[in-house]
């Protein structure tokens, strides 16, 4: 029993059951398939997130968002900045308790270099209801690209708890045609 | 140290039951119960409070609540429990005086000091920083402390119980090699100690930081080495509640594991790999290579999975073959139906099984894919898997053992037997409702650790679709059926200890019924002519189920904007 010591006394030496050890082959090869399915799929695949980052303050993050905020912004709404900058460009949103900022508006099928980064605590990136979802820390520029391929209204939820104000984080990204308004 | 050591003989199994060990087993096991009950309730708030037609908390008592919830069941409950389960394992398994019982009084003590500073802490309300209090979110100082003290504590019993094993090698009170369970123990505790360095080489800097004597705290730094600990916190839980498993198979079966060999490299895989789950956590931070990712998300090409997929297997094999060798051998699944479904501590084990490998096992597996977990990350998914690992597998495990410990340990004889007899189901079908109706709004996007999916007070609007708020709703009746699982239970132990008819010294328990048990248990034969179709059949149905879930993740993560 397994509550008692091996009956028998040189227990390693024990064959192994035919039926355990196809289980075991089957379990690992299966492992060795889901391994490599990850690798497969930085090649093949669209959906791979960068591991590029840089470290960065806030005070220096924010400046170069806000540069972009001054030459970009097309028109306000509920007192955010619409910000839109031009396809291939480096885009920043700035985390912080409890907004994101600016509201950016992007062209459909064009990549934008995404810069993310916290100006205070951790929060999540979670954009909606496509449902990519990337961790924001403050000290780090995440830099990843990305290549809207459906026009709409998104929202960006905050996804890691920052305090009491946390689910009211929202912030939004607009996909639009390319050239239309 | 002279051998004062008093011992019980016990009139069921004939262990030699050292009476220090006794009572450190029970007081951890009534402690555990009692943050369970606390935790339960917590628990119970928060999932009122997310049912969007009930919304109960306000925001900061929701906050507070999910704080407490998890560091009352996650960790006091579960490592309490833990210790009782090391010292059953070491001390009464092995018929070997306890090493050192002061030394695990004082654990005991450390651990309890521990969980109520940081319990008042929470309280207080300037710490709901959650259970995993990413920096730089600081709470006070007793937060940091009390899980240090607690964290200290368990180190001491995991020390007793190494020196236990040490104890009873040289008193020679058992021969051979220690039993599968008592290995399975084994990986737990040695998991344990790596987990509680992790702790320690982060949460003192943290606790230093919060008093300010450290200016800065690394937020990265501290989120790997914190889940250093706490995801190999819960491969602790996944190596005790396997060697539960295979504890409860043995006391109600006689079941005698398919191969020592197999199953023992099952729980060295774990003490192998499973240290490196921390990256299941880090697969969306910025600046990880992808190498660092896929080979440490996937416990070096899931080598622990493996351990965990064996198993999956060898426990209900070693029931099915047990059950054949007495011969319930018609068709594939007499064995299974002939089971004593009304006995709580093999309905609750079995409900584990299937439910740890079903809704546990393969949603983590997928969720810790690095690029699918861009699709799950933080949303209620996450919440939705470890409720699966963690409640329906492991708490659910160690209710089940409960039904065999208060009579054999506490010698009290269960009271509310019809209670008992359905606590298992109400409490694992909320608690597979929960998992999976989690899982379903995470699908939908719906963030975890939120207070409010409609965001009404936000100043930018956002709808998620209705599904998500179906979801939603449904959690919330699942995990009322969950509590009410969670209450019966606890009135049936807290009834029984404190009030069951005590068990005269030789007298053996007559309930929970454990089947006759037939002597050819005590060997499978040949292994050649091993015959467990049924258990190759279920486990061939949970292959399929991994593969297809597994390949439709990589299909939704398709759908969504390319990245690179």
């Amino acid at each position: 029993m397994a509550i008692t010591p091996p009956s028998e006394r040189i227990w390693w030496k024990e064959p192994i059951a035919k039926i355990e050890l196809i289980w075991i082959i089957i379990a690992f090869v299966w492992g060795l398939i889901m391994f490599f399915m990850m690798i497969y799929w930085h090649g093949a695949g669209e959906q791979n997130l960068s591991s590029e980052a840089y470290q960065i303050t806030p005070v220096q993050f924010s400046q170069k968002a806000e540069a972009m905020i001054a030459e970009y912004t097309v028109r306000e709404e509920n007192g955010f900045p619409v910000v839109r900058p031009p396809p291939g460009s480096d885009v920043y949103l700035i985390a912080r308790l409890w907004q994101w900022r600016p509201i950016l508006e992007l062209e459909k099928d064009q990549s934008y270099r995404l810069h993310l980064s916290s100006m205070d605590w951790q929060h999540g990136f979670s954009l909606q209801p496509v449902n990519i979802n990337v961790q924001v820390h403050p000290g780090y520029d995440l830099v990843m690209t990305i290549r809207p391929d459906q026009a709409g209204e998104y929202g960006v939820i905050c996804n890691e708890f920052c305090g009491i104000g946390h689910h009211n984080m929202v912030g939004k990204i607009y996909v639009v045609d390319q050239g239309g308004e | 140290m002279a051998n004062t050591a008093e011992f019980r003989t016990c009139p069921t199994t004939g262990f030699r039951v050292c009476l220090n060990a006794e009572k450190l087993i029970k007081a951890n096991a009534v402690v555990a119960v009692v943050f369970l009950a606390v935790g339960g309730l917590f628990g119970l708030l928060v999932a009122l409070t997310r049912w969007p037609a009930v919304h109960f908390l306000p925001e900061d008592w929701f906050y507070l609540a999910l704080t407490a919830h998890g560091l009352d069941v996650l960790l006091v409950w579960i490592i309490f429990f833990e210790m009782a389960v090391l010292y059953f394992a070491s001390a009464v398994l092995l018929n070997s005086r306890l090493a050192a019982p002061k030394w695990a009084w004082s654990g005991f003590a450390l651990m309890l000091v521990g969980a109520l500073i940081t319990n008042v802490a929470v309280l207080r309300g300037q710490s709901s920083v959650m259970f995993t209090s990413y920096v730089p979110m600081m709470a006070e100082p007793p937060f940091y402390l009390g899980i240090i003290l607690f964290a200290v504590g368990a180190l001491i019993g995991c020390f007793v119980f190494f020196g236990t094993l040490v104890i009873a090698k040289q008193e020679k009170t058992y021969e051979g090699s220690v039993p599968l369970v008592t290995f399975g123990a084994i990986t737990a505790a040695i998991i344990a100690v790596f987990t509680i360095a992790s702790g320690a080489i982060i949460l003192i800097p943290t606790l230093l930081w919060s008093l300010g004597f450290v200016s800065h705290i690394d937020p990265l730094v501290y989120k790997t080495i914190w889940w250093g600990m706490g995801h190999s916190s819960q491969q602790i839980n996944v190596s005790a509640h396997v060697a539960v498993w295979y504890a409860i198979a043995a006391m109600v079966f006689g079941a005698k594991p398919l191969s020592e060999k197999v199953s023992r490299m099952a729980f060295l895989m774990y003490i192998l790999f499973l240290q490196l789950a921390s990256a299941h956590h880090m697969l969306v931070e910025p600046g990880f290579s992808s190498e660092w990712k896929i080979f440490n998300t996937s416990y070096a090409m899931y080598l622990a999975v493996l351990g965990s997929m064996v198993h999956g297997m060898t426990v209900p094999g070693s029931i099915e073959a047990a059950q054949r060798a007495r011969g319930l051998t018609k068709g594939m699944f007499e064995w299974l139906r002939k089971a004593p479904w009304s006995n709580p501590a093999f309905a609750g084990m079995f409900m584990s099984l299937v439910f740890f490998g079903f809704i546990g096992g393969i949603s983590g597996v997928v969720m810790g894919t690095e690029q699918i977990n861009l699709i799950m990350h933080n949303t209620l998914y996450v919440p939705g898997h470890f409720h699966g690992t963690v409640v329906a597998g492991t708490t659910l495990a160690f209710m089940a053992i409960t039904y065999l410990l208060v009579p054999l340990i506490f010698r009290r004889e269960l009271m509310f037997r019809k209670l008992a007899q359905w606590q298992p189901y109400v409490f694992g079908i909320g608690v597979a409702g929960i998992s999976m109706f989690m899982m379903g709004a995470g699908t939908l996007g719906v963030s975890r650790r939120h207070w409010d999916m409609t965001f009404a007070s936000a100043q930018l609007p956002f709808d998620y679709p209705s599904a998500a708020f179906l979801m939603m709703g449904l959690n919330g009746i699942f995990a009322v059926m969950a509590a009410l699982g969670g209450v019966m239970y606890v009135v049936v132990v807290v009834g029984s200890v404190f009030f069951g008819r005590k068990l005269a010294t030789d007298e053996k328990p007559s309930y929970p019924e454990v089947p006759p048990q037939a002597a050819a248990v005590g060997h499978y034969g040949s292994s050649e002519t091993l015959k467990i179709p049924g258990t190759a059949m279920l486990v061939g149905i949970f292959f399929i189920a991994f593969v297809l879930y597994y390949f439709v993740n990589w299909k939704y993560l398709s759908e969504v904007w390319p990245m690179s």
